[in-house]
């Protein structure tokens, strides 16, 4: 891999706080190595803005492996940047070259208010789990692991389902801002695995009622958030979620006692 | 103080069953009126504020992250250790208990770790339960792996993501009693002080990283579930956020610090590749199952490695430890690694790599699968095509990670990989029941000291943060809280509490009314580089007196010399990294302080004068055979005291893997 500096423009949201309006600030970057990640390329920015005496800018990130789901920025229009199935964190500046501008913004939706700059929150999706997202099963209270056999395929799918990071990336790839595919994921990994059975169908239909609750967009397949989720969730997990929540509709099976 | 480690008597397979058929409880009524404080909600953290809000105790949880979901545990990727023997190889309780006690190298309890492994099956029943989608074979019945230090396969997995599914359980789990109003979720919230009435944890301050606000909240007890403090080190493998602030706080307020040196280098991480590196990247443990690792054996040798031939390879590790290969322990696979790259044999541009290699096993595992299929006849480059889809089924992610990073492609060429700072096996000394020395503080998962002596096996920190929330706690705390039913919540506006928010919001100031001109990542990183030099992979006691004068030197600076931009009361990452590194500072003058009191060589402490003519790592157990637990006596002043250790199962003896 040959390697290169680079200079570069960065123009990034700047936004105070949720009370204030926000806007594009531009800074230039010098010496950037193409062996840097996204976010260390923000660090060398925010030290020359400390060292300037500026208030650096700020981001969520904490992993910075690609797995925790705290990193979120639209970079260049694109949740998570060009890369595809890859965070923002997991970006490394071999992507751009020499003179490139760059733009960065946070996740964008009425259900993800802005905290400062491109940190936004977050909280609605754990919201959602809340409203079913789990399994019913109090400590202590299981059998031996083994006693029931889950055919590989199914567990396979399963896995490929859960393993959603929540970062939201899907909601700021929507042009409704709908979290379809979060919420399909996760009703979709427990709806696979047979302990996930019994609450099947009030699980789909409060997630789905949580969901419109906090103000996200409805889903009308456009395939957006399947492009930029960094983790590869399919939009077939949509269509078994539709189905799910059919299913509970037409059961007339209970809103409430989820747990 | 004298230490008093509450081991219950009896023979060691009955002592966790006799203490359980004994213990004291508090009944339903009670426990809906006893609070209790979670700080932290990793695999430790939430597994507890789950189980104990199921229970009927009150429950507010803590996190310095945006959801409970995003816990550093979230980033484990080999796997889960259980004694369950599915694999009918001759595992067992025992052998669990007996792999763990050597791997640590003689310097944990025996009591403890037996639990651990007697729970451990447990464990995996109730992540099945709760929707956790380990690997499975064909036949439907869960796959396992193994791990270094062992020779059995007692390893649960799902890819590369096992913390993550594990996590996203115990998180559900949590969430769910967030939904049933049994528990109360704080995040973005740092716990910066611990409240002590009457000598009793009571509560904490916590300040709100959204607002600044500083906010008093009480508790019966007071459990830390805070994770490792590796970050010390400034690069590492774990997460940005990981520090040892909450620990610390605790270990000022009186809480002992155990074997604070003791710490984990892991064997195969990416290497660094310049100054902008902010943290490392863990190729997991697992990998060592397939992967075989080498150096040419010719001195600074510049060809690529596939024009290095067979016979032209040192596989160190599989000439050095015949019966283990690739598969000893960590710490003894990193200090090989450092042996040969010292010695000149490294590889890459920074000669301080090491290859992991892929090749025979992409064959061994295509051969197989043409086998599967009925087409023995393949050409070697189709075998190679199946054997990548093997390997990719089972390493994956891991394989993504290390090409997006290095922008090489694992499947073609070896991975070059380096030790790192990993995990902390030190942390809060408690006793058997998780207490801390200070009455109802509790210290949960990698946070406490407790079960991996010198060394840590490769998947047994899940394992242990599992044990401790879901299994351990639900009983030891109850058999204190039961004592404490009487007592009626104590309102904030209590003296204690008001005394400590001023000295949390006190220091805060302070910290912000520096203005000097150097930012709180240099001083992170200038720490960083002398805790790796001299209380790294090798210590010795010039380096290590060095070291400790040093980190004076730069505590003063740090205190006289921060920039910290922003306000108070505000969203300020910079303001809350600041107080971190500040206990870092402190942190990392007492590991060295402990690094030196320990004249011997063992686990993950390697003191360059005590070793083999062999260059493995020399044990003085008549000298020290104990746990130093270290209390706090004023800045920069600790006093030891021994918890000595009694092998009354195991004996100890020279650790070989050879
Ligand atoms: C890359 C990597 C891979 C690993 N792989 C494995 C593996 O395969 N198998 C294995 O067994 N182990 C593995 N480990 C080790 C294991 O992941 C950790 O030891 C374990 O997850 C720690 O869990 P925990 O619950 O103790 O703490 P953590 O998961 O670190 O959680 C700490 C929690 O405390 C909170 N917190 C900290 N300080 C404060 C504060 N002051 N105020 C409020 N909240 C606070 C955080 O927000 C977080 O919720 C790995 C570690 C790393 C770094
Ligand atoms: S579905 Fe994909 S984009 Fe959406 S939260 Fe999950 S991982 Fe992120
Ligand atoms: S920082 Fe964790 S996924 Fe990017």
């Amino acid at each position: 891999m040959q390697h290169y500096n680079m200079n570069l423009t960065l123009k990034v949201w700047k936004q105070k706080n949720n009370k204030t309006k926000g806007g594009f600030e531009t800074y230039p970057v010098k010496n950037v190595s193409s062996e840097m990640s996204f976010l260390e390329m923000f660090d060398v920015l925010n030290e020359q803005l400390v060292s300037e005496g500026k208030e650096p800018i700020a981001f969520d990130h904490d992993c910075r492996e690609g797995i925790c789901g705290m990193c979120s920025m639209v970079i260049n229009g694109r949740a998570h940047g060009p890369w595809s199935q890859n965070t923002t964190c997991q970006l490394h500046m071999r992507a751009y070259k020499d003179g490139d501008t760059i733009t960065v913004e946070p996740w964008r939706a009425d259900a993800f208010p802005v905290i400062k700059d491109l940190v936004v929150d977050r909280t609605g999706f754990d919201r959602i789990i809340q409203a079913g997202g789990f399994i019913s099963v109090n400590t202590g209270n299981a059998q031996d692991a083994n006693a029931l056999p889950i055919d590989k395929q199914k567990a396979d799918e399963s896995f490929a389902a859960a393993s959603c990071i929540g970062c939201g990336a899907c909601v700021a790839a929507c042009p409704n801002a709908s979290a379809m595919l979060f919420v399909s994921a996760k009703v979709s990994h427990l709806a696979l695995l047979p302990q996930g059975d019994p609450e099947r169908k009030s699980r789909a239909f409060n997630m789905v009622n949580q969901m419109d609750t906090e103000g996200f967009g409805s889903c009308t397949n456009i395939g957006a958030c399947e492009a930029e989720c960094p983790k590869g969730i399919s939009l077939e997990n949509i269509a078994r979620l539709n189905r799910e929540y059919i299913g509970s509709m037409m059961s007339g099976s209970s809103v409430e006692g989820t747990a | 103080m004298p230490l008093n480690s509450k081991i219950p008597a009896g023979p060691i397979d009955s002592k966790w069953k006799t203490y359980k058929a004994t213990c004291k409880l508090v009944n339903p009524a009670n426990k809906r009126s006893l609070e209790v404080i979670v700080v932290g909600t990793g695999l430790a953290g939430a597994s507890a504020a789950a189980s104990l809000g199921e229970m009927g105790y009150k429950v507010k949880a803590f996190c310095f992250q945006d959801s409970p979901r995003r816990a550093h545990s979230i980033a484990a990727q080999g796997g889960i250790n259980a004694a369950k023997n599915y694999q009918n190889d001759g595992d067992s309780t025992y052998r669990l208990f007996y792999d763990t006690i050597k791997g640590g190298d003689y310097r944990a309890r025996e009591g403890n770790v037996h639990r651990l492994a007697e729970v451990s099956a447990n464990i995996i029943d109730q992540c099945v339960a709760a929707g956790v989608p380990f690997a499975r074979e064909y036949g439907g019945l869960l796959s396992n792996r193994s791990f270094g230090g062992t020779q059995v396969q007692r390893t649960f997995y799902a890819a590369g993501q096992t913390g993550q599914q594990l996590l996203i359980g115990a998180y559900q789990g949590l969430e769910r009693q967030v939904s049933l109003g049994n528990v109360e979720m704080h995040s973005r919230h740092e716990m910066l002080e611990v409240v002590m009435v009457d000598g009793v944890a009571r509560g904490i301050i916590a300040r709100d990283l959204v607002t600044g606000k500083l906010e008093r909240h009480f508790g019966h007890a007071v459990l830390l579930c805070t994770g490792g403090y590796g970050n010390v080190f400034y690069l590492s493998t774990n997460a940005m956020g990981s520090n040892v602030t909450a620990a610390w706080k605790a270990h000022k307020q009186g809480a002992y610090f155990g074997n604070p040196c003791f710490t984990q280098i892991h064997p195969t991480c990416i290497p660094v590749s310049g100054d902008h590196q902010s943290k490392l990247t863990l190729m997991s443990e697992s990998l060592r199952n397939d992967g075989r690792i080498w150096v040419p054996k010719q001195k600074n040798d510049q060809r690529k490695p596939s024009e290095i031939k067979e016979e032209e390879r040192d596989y160190y590790l599989e000439r050095r430890y015949p019966a283990f290969g690739n598969l000893v322990p960590r710490d003894v696979a990193s200090r090989a690694a450092k042996e040969r790259c010292d010695a000149g044999y490294g590889v890459g541009s920074s000669k301080m790599a090491v290859y992991l290699d892929f090749g025979a096993a992409i064959e061994r595992y295509g051969k197989i699968e043409a086998n599967k299929q009925g087409k023995p006849n393949l050409s070697k480059e189709e075998i190679i095509v199946l054997g990548k889809g093997v390997v990719k089924e089972k390493y994956g992610n891991l394989f993504d990670m290390y090409e997006k990073i290095t922008g090489e492609n694992p499947y073609e060429m070896p991975m070059r990989i380096y030790p790192a700072v990993h995990y902390t096996m030190g942390g809060l000394w408690v006793d058997y029941e998780l207490m801390t020395t200070v009455p109802g503080l509790y210290a949960l998962g990698e946070a406490n000291f407790s079960d991996h002596g010198a060394n840590r096996l490769g998947a047994s920190a899940l394992m242990q943060g599992l044990a401790d929330g879901y299994f351990v706690i639900p009983y030891t705390l109850g058999n204190r809280l039961a004592d404490d039913i009487r007592t009626k919540a104590i309102p904030t506006d209590h003296p204690a509490f008001v005394a400590a928010e001023k000295e949390v919001s006190d220091r805060i100031n302070k910290l912000m009314s520096i203005k000097g001109t150097e930012s709180v990542e240099s001083f992170h990183k200038r720490l960083g580089k002398i805790m790796w030099e001299k209380c790294g992979m090798a210590r010795n006691e010039k380096g290590l007196k060095e070291a400790i004068e040093e980190i004076k030197a730069l505590r003063k600076e740090f205190w006289s010399n921060v920039r910290i931009p922003g306000d108070i009361d505000e969203f300020n990452p910079e303001l809350d990294k600041a107080g971190r590194v500040a206990d870092f500072i402190e942190l990392g003058e007492l590991m060295c302080i402990d690094a030196l009191n320990r004249n011997e060589s063992c686990g993950g402490h390697f003191r360059e004068e005590y070793q083999t003519e062999e260059g493995e790592a020399l044990r003085d157990d008549e000298k020290f055979m104990y746990v130093a637990a270290w209390e706090y006596k004023g800045e920069g002043q600790f006093e030891l005291h021994k918890e000595d250790l009694n092998y009354e199962v195991v004996h100890p003896s020279a650790r070989s893997y050879k």
